[in-house]
């Protein structure tokens, strides 16, 4: 084969997410999406003005059981990635979200200089998620977490479950029932807004460095740019 | 010359009440306290035999609600017996004596027994500037209730102020209400909020003690759980619109005729734990729920703080008055939508050089047929 020098960039190819962060995602992304509707539903239920006999009718009850069922799901998940981050490779190392090192810092401030206020030029490689986006993430699982707690808690009062019982210490430690609902409400929006700006980095990413930011999320795979000989 | 005290029995059957009245007596608190039926026989040995410990009653800052409450217990054989008692040892509002008598019986109860008296607070204490905000027989509440509690055998705090502060400990709490369990830590606390707490769970309360000379089984935030294990929610009547998802939207409304669910004028059912949808108020006869009024969540920590009472999400403080976290939400939401925007713009602009770079080095459709072509041709 030749060296044929062309032009244009060569790229290698690189598999970076595996599957089960791939399920994660798309699980994590549905049971968001399906509790924030219906919790927003059980914090605001839609009037309905009905002839219809009660007995006939348990539309407010199913929004709640799939809310209730959607949590299990999403929480159960959300432990598997966390011992994936252990398990997994590299790019879904735990390491990549906990900012421990100044390399950390260092890319998070040229992050923010670079993508946010777009003031830097010096371009910036990094394959998996970058360190602003790792740090990011991390603040999402505490609020993953914080809902969990929250809404298992809240679960409790009406259960006989063991496991959600693990969770009642939560409301004398923030003053009973209704604070914790309204926090558990209030932290539905972080989720929202979460969502807006994730999935339009993710496009700017796409957009900017050419690199299949979005289909990565689907078949894993990333392009990086070879560096150029001579 | 000290006399010996007498059992309930005795003192029922001196105030002319038949054995059989006793044993109706003791089936039904037995069964008000939340105690299985197996444990009558219990009760019903306990009230023959103990002589009923002395009881104070204290008042701080409050309304006397719970008083009113307790004397309207719907079987007024209990309030017979505990307060006939009562007023002979100490409580401010129903006590004969007065001034320094009252004070000396006070003191009196509380030396001779040392150690064994039921302390009932009805109340929260001041504990800014040094307590002054309430004081009786010139002495400060904080005072009195370290003086009493020291000597006590366990202790009732009555009704939401004396379990969590309620209105006095409302933002911003001007004389510093503090409820009894922050004051008092080395004693057994009995919290029974409400405001009022329903007599039959007040009566409930005290009977468990007195039978078994010790304090019922309490919950996390030191109630009674068997009065208040349970949401006012989960035992409402209206509960099958909820799950139907029918709301009242207004209170004069086509849905608040019908009865339907209150949740969405601001019903604090769901997250309020007390017997109101067992009980129910005077004699079983109706409450609030029931007069189409919601729950506002008066056994609850911070319900005042938690308004408007009308609203089924609370106003955020710092925010004015009606704003709620969906309020909150929504503007974030927005805000986040336009700073997208203008990211975007921003980004055509400030990155045009690699955008241009990155579309000049694209490989055009031609090229590669052409390169095609030329590899076939090679071949």
């Amino acid at each position: 084969m030749k060296a044929a020098k062309t032009k244009y960039a060569e790229y290698y190819q690189i598999y970076v997410w595996e599957l089960p962060v791939r399920f994660y995602h798309w699980i994590n992304a549905l049971c968001i999406v399906v509790l924030a509707i219906t919790g927003y539903l059980i914090g605001q239920p839609i009037a309905i003005h009905s002839s219809t006999e009660a007995s006939f009718q348990y539309w407010f009850g199913t929004v709640r059981f799939i809310h209730f069922s959607f949590a299990f799901v999403f929480f159960f998940n959300f432990l598997y990635r966390i011992y994936w981050g252990f398990v997994g490779n590299s790019f879904a190392s735990w390491k990549t979200f906990i900012p421990y090192t100044p390399q950390h810092w260092k890319e998070i401030f040229h992050v923010l200089c670079l993508d946010v206020l777009q003031i830097c030029k010096k371009p910036l490689k990094s394959i998996g998620h970058n360190a602003l986006a790792g740090l990011t993430y991390f603040l999402t699982f505490l609020v993953f977490l914080f809902q969990a707690i929250t809404g298992f808690g809240l679960y409790a009062g009406m259960s006989d479950n063991w496991f959600t019982g693990l969770f009642t210490w939560i409301i004398p430690l923030m003053g009973g029932d209704f604070a914790v609902r309204q926090w558990h409400h209030l932290m539905m929006w972080f989720f929202i807004i979460f969502a807006m700006i994730h999935v339009y980095l993710v496009f700017y990413h796409d957009y900017i460095e050419e690199r299949g930011t979005t289909s990565s999320m689907v078949g894993g795979w990333k392009f990086i740019e070879k560096p150029e000989k001579e | 010359m000290p006399h010996k005290p007498q059992t309930i029995l005795e003192q029922m059957l001196a105030k002319g009440y038949t054995r059989r009245d006793f044993l109706r007596f003791c089936s039904y608190i037995t069964a008000a306290a939340g105690i299985h039926a197996s444990g009558l026989s219990k009760v019903v040995k306990a009230l023959e035999t103990k002589a009923r410990p002395p009881v104070v009653w204290f008042h701080f800052q409050e309304c006397t609600c719970c008083s009113e409450s307790f004397i309207r217990s719907s079987h007024p054989i209990v309030a017979d017996i505990v307060l006939d008692k009562i007023s002979l040892d100490y409580t401010e509002t129903l006590q004969a004596a007065a001034g320094h008598q009252a004070e000396e019986a006070l003191h009196k109860t509380m030396k001779e027994n040392y150690g064994n008296y039921l302390m009932l607070v009805e109340g929260s204490v001041p504990t800014k500037d040094g307590g002054i905000y309430c004081t009786i027989a010139g002495k400060t509440a904080l005072s009195t209730v370290k003086e009493a509690a020291e000597g006590a055998a366990a202790i009732i705090a009555w009704g939401s102020c004396a379990s969590n502060g309620c209105i006095q400990a409302a933002n911003p709490n001007p004389t510093g209400a503090t409820p009894i369990y922050k004051i008092i830590t080395n004693k057994p606390i009995i919290n029974v909020p409400g405001c009022p707490p329903i007599a039959e769970v007040m009566a409930g309360v005290v009977v468990h003690y007195l039978a078994f000379n010790r304090i019922p089984q309490l919950d996390g935030l030191k109630r009674p759980k068997a009065f208040y294990s349970k949401r006012v929610h989960d035992s409402c009547y209206r509960r099958p619109y909820y799950d139907a998802g029918l709301f009242v939207e207004t209170f004069d409304d086509e849905n608040a005729k019908k009865g339907y669910c209150l949740y969405k004028v601001g019903c604090r059912g769901p997250v309020t734990y007390n017997s109101c949808g067992i009980i129910r108020w005077n004699d079983g006869v109706s409450y609030p729920i029931q007069s189409g009024h919601g729950c506002i969540g008066c056994s609850e920590a911070n319900f005042w703080d938690n308004g408007p009472f009308y609203q089924h999400l609370a106003s955020f403080p710092g925010f004015g008055i009606e704003t709620t976290a969906d309020t909150i939400g929504t503007i974030l939401g927005i805000g986040t939508a336009a700073g997208i925007a203008a990211h975007a713009v921003a980004t055509n602009i400030r990155k045009r050089k690699i955008i241009k770079h990155e579309l000049e080095h694209s490989v055009k459709d031609e090229e590669l047929k052409a390169t095609d072509e030329e590899k076939k041709g090679g071949e």
